[in-house]
Order: C-alpha cells, then sequence, then structure tokens
C-alpha cells in the first residue's frame, strides 16, 4: 500500500467528523489571532484616539476610544513646542544617508572578501566577525569622547558616521556575493573590465534582494536609534525624532500633556509604518537575519 | 583572472576594503581597545585623566547601586526571557497554520518589531497610567483594582518588563515561523499515520526539531535583554525608578551626568563579560537539550 492510501484508510471511518473538527479548529485559531492583533494593535490605537483629544478629555477615568469631539489641537502644540518639520527632516537625512553609506561600504568590503582572493583574507575577516560580539555599550564612552575631540557634537557626521561601519553588514553581503558563480565575471575580465565594473555591473545588480535587506535594517536601526542620538544631538535643530519625543515627557513637577506626547509619537512611528506596508518581507527578513532588535 | 593577480590586485583590495577597515579601526576597535585602557584611570573629561590601576574595579565591587542594578537586569531577564520564548512560540504555531488571511496576522503581531523603543515606552507609560491607564480600567471591569504601575518601585519593573514582552514577541516568532517551516513534512505523515494526536505530535516532532530554534532565539533574546535601556530609561516616574535601574542606565548615568568616564567604562566592561560568560554557559549547554534531528 501507498502512504495516501494508508492515511486514507485510517481517516476513513471517522471521516465526517473530522471534517467538522477541521472547521471547528480553524475557528478556534481565527478567535485566538483576533485576540492576538488585538492585543498588537489597542495599544496603538489608543495611542492615536489620545492624541485626537483635547486637552481637557485626557484626564477621563472612563476612556473613550473614539475621540469625541476629535481635534488637531496636539499636533499644533506639538509643532510649536518643538521645530517637528526640522526634527523629521533630520531623521529622514540620517536614517537614508546612514543606510545608503551602510549598504556602499559593506558591499565593497564583501567584494573584497568574496571575490578578490588574497593573502590573510581569513585572518581579517575574523577579526570583522570578533568585532560583532562587542556590545555597543562598551564603545559608546570613548566613541563619544572621540566625537567631542573632532568637534563633532551637534553635527550630522556625529550622528550618522560611527554607526556606518558595521562588519554584520559585510558578513550579511559576503555570504550573497559568494553564492554567486565564480566563472559569472570570468568573460567580463576577458574583455578588459576592471574588479570596479564587475562589483558595480554585475555583482550588486545580482544581489538586490541581500542589499535591500540590509538598507532595510539599517534605516530602522537609524530611525528608531535613541541612546546615541540622545548625547550627539545636543541642539534641537539636529535632534531626530525619538529624542525631541523623549524630551516632550514632563519633568518631575510638570505634569505631562498626553495627548501632545502621543501626537508626537504617531509622528515618529508613522513614517516607519508606512515603509513597514511597503516593504514587510525585507523587514522581516532583515530583523530574523540579524536577531537586532528595533 | 586577469584583474586577480599581482600588483593589481593589490590595489584593488585596498580599493574595495580601506573604507570599512579604516571606519571599523576608528569607530569600533580604537574605541574598544580605548574603553579597556580607560578602566584603569579617573577622568571627568575636563582635568587630567590620573591613573588609578584597578580602583574602579573595586569601587564597582562595593558599588550596592551598580548590583541593584545589575539584580534588575537579571530580573528583568529571569522573566522576560522564558515569558516572550514560550508566547513566541505559541503564536507561532498559530501563525503557521494555512488559514486565509494569515498573512495579515503576521503582519500585525510584526508592527511593534519595527517600532521604536522610544514610542512604545511611552505607549506603554500612558496604558500603564494608574488612574486614566487604558489597563487598570480593563482591570477594573473584571474587579481587579490594578496597581499603581510606574508610580511604585515595587511594581514598575514589572510594567517594564510586560511592554518589553509585548515589543518583542514578533522578533522571536519570525524566528520559530521559520524554524518550524524547516521540519520536514514527512515526520508528520509518518506520525499521523501512527495515529498520534495533535498534541502528541507537538511534544515528540515540533519541539524536539524546533531546538535549534528555540537555542538561537535564547541566545538573542539574553543578549538583547542584558542591554535593557531605553524601557527602564523612559517608563518610570521619578520616585520609583530606584526599582527600576538597569545596568545600561548606570553606565549612562556614570559616563554622562556624574562625568566618571573610568568608573563608567569598568562598568560597561563588566556587562560584556556578563554578556560573553553566559552566551558560553549557553553554548555548553546546548548538547544536552539541542536536537538536530529526531
Amino acid at each position: 500500500m501507498t502512504e495516501s492510501q494508508l492515511s486514507h484508510a485510517a481517516a476513513a471511518p471517522t471521516a465526517a467528523p473530522l471534517h467538522l473538527n477541521k472547521w471547528i479548529v480553524d475557528l478556534l485559531y481565527y478567535a485566538a489571532l483576533i485576540l492576538l492583533s488585538l492585543v498588537m494593535l489597542i495599544p496603538f490605537a489608543w495611542m492615536l484616539s489620545t492624541s485626537l483629544k483635547p486637552t481637557e478629555y485626557i484626564l477621563s477615568v472612563t476612556p473613550q476610544f473614539i475621540p469625541n469631539p476629535a481635534t488637531l489641537d496636539s499636533y499644533r502644540t506639538l509643532f510649536d513646542l518643538m521645530p517637528m518639520g526640522r526634527m523629521l527632516g533630520n531623521s529622514l537625512f540620517v536614517a537614508l544617508a546612514g543606510a545608503g553609506g551602510q549598504v556602499l561600504v559593506s558591499a565593497m568590503a564583501a567584494y573584497a572578501f568574496a571575490r578578490i582572493e588574497w593573502r590573510g583574507r581569513e585572518i581579517v575577516f575574523l577579526l570583522y566577525l570578533g568585532t560583532m560580539m562587542v556590545p555597543s555599550q562598551v564603545t559608546l564612552i570613548p566613541l563619544f569622547i572621540l566625537i567631542r575631540q573632532l568637534g563633532w557634537v551637534n553635527s550630522y557626521q556625529g550622528l550618522i558616521l560611527p554607526g556606518l561601519f558595521s562588519a554584520f553588514g559585510t558578513f550579511l553581503l559576503r555570504q550573497a556575493f559568494l553564492s554567486l558563480p565564480r566563472d559569472l565575471e570570468e568573460a567580463a575580465f576577458i574583455d578588459g573590465a576592471t574588479h570596479f565594473t564587475i562589483f558595480w555591473r554585475i555583482i550588486l545588480p545580482l544581489t538586490r534582494p541581500a542589499l535591500a535587506t540590509l538598507a532595510v535594517l539599517s534605516f530602522m536601526q537609524y530611525w528608531n536609534a535613541y541612546l546615541w542620538p540622545l548625547f550627539v544631538a545636543r541642539q534641537e535643530i539636529f535632534m531626530t525624532l525619538p529624542v525631541g519625543l523623549a524630551k516632550l515627557q514632563g519633568g518631575p513637577r510638570a505634569l505631562t500633556q498626553w495627548n501632545v506626547v502621543m501626537a508626537g509619537a504617531v509622528v515618529t512611528v508613522l513614517p516607519i509604518l508606512i515603509a513597514y506596508l511597503f516593504a514587510q518581507k525585507w523587514f522581516v527578513r532583515s530583523v530574523t537575519l540579524s536577531g537586532i532588535k528595533g | 583572472m586577469a584583474g586577480n593577480h599581482g600588483i593589481h590586485k593589490w590595489k584593488w583590495v585596498i580599493f574595495f576594503l580601506s573604507p570599512s577597515l579604516i571606519g571599523l579601526l576608528v569607530f569600533m576597535v580604537g574605541p574598544l581597545l580605548y574603553s579597556l585602557r580607560l578602566t584603569l584611570y579617573d577622568w571627568n573629561l575636563l582635568s587630567d585623566p590620573v591613573y588609578v590601576g584597578l580602583d574602579n574595579f573595586k569601587d564597582l565591587y562595593h558599588d550596592a547601586e551598580f548590583w541593584a542594578s545589575f539584580k534588575h537586569t537579571l530580573t528583568y531577564i529571569a522573566i522576560y526571557t522564558p515569558s516572550v520564548l514560550a508566547l513566541a512560540l505559541g503564536v507561532s504555531l498559530l501563525l503557521n497554520r494555512p488559514l486565509r488571511g494569515v498573512a495579515f496576522f503576521r503582519a500585525v503581531s510584526f508592527v511593534p518589531v519595527v517600532s521604536s523603543w522610544v514610542v512604545v515606552s511611552l505607549m506603554w507609560k500612558w496604558i500603564f497610567n494608574p488612574r486614566y491607564g487604558l489597563l487598570n480600567y480593563a482591570l477594573a471591569q473584571i474587579g481587579i483594582t490594578g496597581p499603581n504601575w510606574l508610580f511604585d518601585p515595587d511594581t514598575a519593573l514589572y510594567a517594564i518588563i510586560i511592554a518589553g514582552i509585548w515589543k518583542d514577541i514578533g522578533f522571536i516568532t519570525v524566528m520559530f515561523l521559520s524554524g518550524l517551516q524547516g521540519i520536514d513534512e514527512s515526520y508528520y505523515e509518518a506520525a499521523k499515520i501512527d495515529g498520534a494526536q495533535m498534541l502528541q505530535r507537538l511534544r515528540h516532532i515540533t519541539l524536539p526539531l524546533l531546538t535549534p530554534t528555540t537555542f538561537f532565539a535564547l541566545i538573542i533574546s539574553l543578549i538583547n535583554s542584558f542591554q535593557v535601556f531605553e524601557q527602564a530609561w523612559l517608563m518610570p516616574e521619578d520616585y520609583a525608578r530606584t526599582g527600576t535601574s538597569v545596568v545600561v542606565e548606570q553606565i549612562v548615568n556614570y559616563a554622562f551626568r556624574y562625568n566618571r568616564m573610568g568608573y563608567a567604562a569598568a562598568m560597561s566592561w563588566v556587562l560584556f563579560a556578563a554578556i560573553f560568560a553566559i552566551t558560553i554557559v549557553q553554548i555548553r549547554l546546548q548538547k544536552r537539550w539541542v536536537h538536530y534531528d529526531l
């Protein structure tokens, strides 16, 4: 008897109840999935709802999910309190430049490790892997001292450059470059192409998925970063959104204006959520591959 | 290959590798070595550094505040890690069933992962508000008087842990999902023929074959949770801070508030050592419970 016949034979006597069973199980799964989605989405819904409420409605003991009356006042207050447009621009610029730079630098190094043979390559690569194990807190203090010495506190290069050189990016792209067949560039070399041409015209176009994965990961890290920009961007004109947002919280005695804080949170999270909507696959892939939290 | 030998080759190796290599040396390896040296000095960034030998480590040994923060970090890890792994396993089993519309639920469960820690911290801080927050309102509906959460040093840490678990479930879930998809279907076919029920299949096939993924997820979440910072920094109300200070928070305080660079650097090396030690222990222990085949 074949396998399918066997399983058919086993299932046959109870075919009808089993069918019903599957339907009930599916229903239970859907119930659990809906519960899960509520747990994941209600906090965001509550954030949005709070941001649309007038100040006097915030401190109501019975929560009101649909703001009535709804108003954009807290967004207006937010933009009055802080140069939000500037911060949004800073975040975008830092994240785009950081992602672009990291992909380029990592791809170049990955090419040297994957497509050129040279003495000492393995040892240098091992040293690269070693740097991946160091927690960022260990280099935080000397890095800050360095940036200060260079006069880069309150500067875009101070925000972008220290995070640009990730051994992880090189590692990720090297894997992708190695997966391409060796004789791929043979013909091009015979035609007199240089390594740069091979890199730019052949290797990069063929490994777009890996490049996109790294770009998304890098963008997300720069966009969401808090600790480093907190100390590098002291002036508001260099602040990125998370730093500005955290500053909105009231001090020990000041009352936090929660509708304004939630408006700030909406402005901070919306761009990355829109990006996620369009590039879901790459977001999921980059986060699993890196094992780094956002 | 024409371009792959002699002087030409080295020219290209230098061209491709140097941006990354120089960047890593300047922003990573240099600061790393400098940080190690810094642990032997007392320096406030203004006057000249004073050599103190191992005094920083001696002081650290007697620093009750530091060990309290270490204990908070360990408490965070002890509750967070098993909870997030168990919940993510459950969610991944839900999301692995080929139901119509399951892609939507997968996307939703990942939304907190792409949001920044600052947004998540402030959002949950508002939800945990004992008087106007959503959580205690919900608890009141089922007859429970909720605690003061972030206003109380005894409960603040738990609130922070809950937010942490919520944010990271989706991240560990995608790891488990890819692990589940890697399990060969034939194991299940065989088990069905033997009449194994759903729970038996889970226990004797799915869980053992998922142990390599579980191992990886465990290592990653341990490393990440040792570095817990933003949520513990942003969420608690000031008078509850004593109950929630974590190691990274102490590093930041000593470096940037009290200007004790050497002391903060010593703290960061203790953190590094702890992460390193626990990772080694996990790798040693893996032989006992990780199966690569049935």
